[in-house]
């Protein structure tokens, strides 16, 4: 009955070819927080994504073309958007992100009256660690994007993060599709809207596949490709809050373009 | 001098292939006027070389041909300019309608769902 809850909690999640993983995080999802309804964007997967993400008991968007995932996750905004959620909460279909730390995210944006609040890595809690050149890349985004956002971020590639709905429609009006636009970018452009950005320490697990790059040459790359944009996205003119539409997803910038 | 008949051969070629695929609705107006414009300076360099000539003494450029060259580089890359924010435009335009497709697909799937959901399935 999540229509009599004060406040509608939609978890999008989004996924690539994430068939392995996906139902365990969903099973989770469900236990951890019952509540929420949860939306799988299938980001045009080539496997059984979007089926068993429904077999499983989730809402599915089946993106027809792989958007990448500021693209998944601005399709999962809207989607917020028009059904009317009050928050979201972003988590990955790699099981990385553990769903009991849903509810912590939660509390934080409650307790500090954040519009945004980031599940970070580094910040006490957990065991990840970076180390090297791809450690050095993290702490000058961490710290620049802490005085863009004047608040102390310590993870500013996170994917976890709760919205509320003044986010929520910021998001679903302008969330980049570019490398790292899903995470630099946006809290960019969420800083400079005037939303109120916080984050909370969350332990990360081992992802369930895949394999982290300790390569000093990614690493180099990653730091390069990082910097120019957030250089790029310091030096964009500010996107205003969108105002609230009367009917969700009437968006005014449709009507002008 | 048959240099520069050819040169107008070649350009007459360009402008009646422009205006063929504009009446076939294969390129828009947009694309094509930066051709035509392109073709109608080669024309007219062509049918009066001299003005390169002065051009170039104007500008102080030494060898004509060099300015010649330098405005076609020019010129092509504000074509490939203009061609990049389009496709840009267009991946954007692209985004928006995959968005739209898999909103309206969730909104069929729950339509299609035999009751209304229930608190546990």
């Amino acid at each position: 009955m999540p229509s009599a809850l004060p406040a509608r909690l939609l978890v999008i999640v989004p996924a690539w070819n994430e068939q392995e993983t996906l139902p365990a995080v969903i099973a989770e999802l469900r236990s951890c927080v019952p509540d929420a309804d949860v939306l799988v964007v299938d980001d045009g997967s080539m496997d059984a994504t979007g089926d068993v993400a429904r077999a499983a008991g989730a809402r599915v968007l089946p993106l027809p073309i792989n958007l990448g995932v500021g693209g998944a996750m601005r399709a999962g905004y809207r989607y917020a958007l028009r059904q009317r959620y009050d928050l979201t909460v972003q988590l990955d279909a790699d099981g990385q992100h553990n769903p009991a730390d849903v509810p912590r995210l939660l509390d934080t944006m409650a307790a500090e009256g954040a519009d945004v609040v980031i599940g970070a890595r580094f910040a006490g809690v957990g065991t990840y660690t970076a180390r090297g050149p791809r450690h050095w890349s993290m702490r000058v985004l961490a710290v620049a994007l802490s005085r863009v956002t004047h608040t102390r971020l310590t993870d500013t590639t996170s994917g976890f993060k709760a919205c509320n709905h003044r986010a929520i429609r910021l998001f679903s009006a302008n969330y980049p599709a570019e490398y790292l636009g899903d995470t630099v970018e946006s809290l960019v452009i969420a800083a400079r809207a005037g939303l109120t950005i916080r984050q909370v320490g969350v332990a990360m697990r081992p992802r369930a596949g895949g394999r982290p790059s300790h390569s000093p040459i990614r690493a180099a790359v990653f730091l390069v490709r990082a910097v120019f944009a957030l250089l790029i996205a310091l030096s964009r003119p500010t996107e205003p809050l969108p105002r609230p539409t009367i009917i969700a997803g009437d968006d005014p910038e449709e009507a002008t373009a | 001098m048959s240099l520069y008949v050819s040169v107008v051969m070649v350009c007459v070629v360009v402008v009646v292939a422009m205006i063929y695929l504009l009446r076939t609705r294969r390129i828009r107006e947009k694309y094509a006027a930066i051709w035509l414009l392109l073709t109608l300076a080669v024309v007219v360099l062509g049918a009066f070389p001299q003005l390169a000539f002065w051009l170039s003494r104007m500008l102080g450029v030494q060898t004509p041909v060099n300015l010649v060259f330098s405005v076609g580089l020019v010129v092509l890359a504000a074509v490939c300019l203009q061609l990049s924010t389009e496709v840009s435009n267009l991946e954007e335009e692209t985004r928006r309608l995959a968005e739209e497709i898999a909103l309206l697909r969730a909104d069929v799937d729950r339509a299609a769902e035999p009751a209304p959901e229930d608190d546990a399935p």
